[in-house]
């Protein structure tokens, strides 16, 4: 500690060093509100700020190539994909009072008991520790491109065998109820429909192919200017017919 | 610069999702939160590889490889994720983890909802299905 400490003040931090703490701490306070808020479409938007956060201290620790994949995959698409979760599972707009579970009192113990324990295994491990940013960037895209396509060409491939696995299952989970609606339209559309009760969380309304669903009567006909029905049909291949 | 700022941050994001994880319920903001996990996760790694790029001899920059692994996979985890959410919401009408206990498909069967609580939240699942049913009818006709 002596030695790192002579070329290194503890006291005297560096401008990168504050322009870090800075942005960590803008990118720590979104966390926090991105896991606490009630809104939830607002811990999309948080996490919008907090994974920004974390790209602009990839780029004060000159890796060029990691921040802006961080800021295509991330902020681009993960967060777009989240929205899109969020509205198609009729999340509320406002405050939900139901976000926390009531279990949130041991897991905020869990979690700064986690907290105090990694930043102090972490601070007493490396607090002699010092990262040269002089020199070449170390995470540029030469860089990173030349040990990516020289020592890391078998994971690469892999992983895109990986995401086309991850396509293909993330297709095949979302048609599996449409295949289900499928059979049961196939035997017989009204009757199968009428088969199976009108239970909470079917949601079935019709088939893509048939007309409006039928009459609060209780009438399989079809009767056309009804649009609140019983909605025995088939929801699924409805919305997989929106699609 | 000191490589206990990186390092700290990390640790803290890290736990601030470990909290969300813990402490959501919707299973939408649970992915939320193991994302902030994922990305503590890839600052250290950056962190460190830039460290031992410059103070070890040959590194590979394995870090950094490992962090485009690791958003890569995110990606990934996040499209079967919602996939899952999105099926199971079809099915039961709702995303709160609290209340998908059974294993079992089918909707509102499970033997678990009977209980008073679980009873009345059966009833607003029925209701807010029937709405959703009314809405998806209106836009597909």
């Amino acid at each position: 500690m002596n030695l790192a400490a002579q070329t290194h003040g503890f006291l005297s931090p560096t401008g990168v060093e504050i322009a870090f703490l800075l942005v960590g701490l803008a990118t720590f306070g979104a966390a926090l509100v991105t896991v606490t808020t009630k809104q939830l479409v607002h811990a999309a938007l948080w996490l919008v700020v907090t994974l920004g956060g974390l790209a602009v201290e990839y780029l004060l620790l000159t890796a060029e190539f990691i921040a802006w994949v961080q800021v295509l995959i991330y902020v681009g698409s993960v967060v777009v994909l989240l929205l899109f979760g969020l509205m198609l599972t009729k999340a509320p707009i406002g405050r939900s009072p139901d976000a926390d579970s009531p279990n949130r009192w041991a897991a905020l113990a869990v979690a700064v008991a986690a907290a105090a324990a990694l930043v102090w295994v972490v601070a007493d491990a490396f607090r002699t520790t010092w990262i040269d940013l002089d020199g070449a960037a170390a995470g540029t895209t030469r860089v990173t491109g030349e040990s990516l396509f020289q020592n890391w060409v078998l994971p690469f491939e892999a992983l895109s065998v990986l995401l086309l696995a991850a396509l293909v299952g993330a297709i095949v989970l979302s048609r599996k109820a449409k295949a289900d609606a499928d059979a049961t339209t196939d035997t017989a559309t009204p009757p199968a429909a009428a088969t199976r009760p009108p239970a909470p969380g079917a949601t079935r309304t019709q088939a893509p192919g048939t007309t409006r669903p039928p009459a609060p009567g209780g009438a399989q006909t079809p009767a056309p200017g009804s649009p609140q029905a019983p909605a025995p049909g088939g929801d699924r291949s409805a919305e997989e017919g929106a699609r | 610069m000191h490589l206990v700022y990186p390092a700290v941050l990390s640790a803290l994001l890290f736990c601030t999702g470990l909290y969300g994880v813990l402490a959501r319920r919707n299973a939408i903001l649970v992915l939320m939160s193991v994302e902030l996990m994922l990305n503590a996760v890839n600052l250290n790694l950056v962190a460190f590889d830039v460290w031992l790029s410059k103070a070890a001899v040959e590194t590979l920059h394995s870090g950094q490889a490992l962090t485009l692994f690791t958003i890569a996979i995110a990606a990934a985890e996040i499209g079967i994720g919602l996939a899952i959410v999105l099926a199971v919401h079809r099915d039961r009408g709702t995303s709160d983890i609290d209340r998908l206990r059974a294993a079992a498909e089918g909707p509102d069967d499970d033997p678990d909802d009977s209980d008073a609580p679980g009873h009345d939240s059966g009833a607003a699942a029925t209701a807010r299905g029937a709405a959703q049913a009314d809405e998806k009818a209106e836009a597909t006709a």
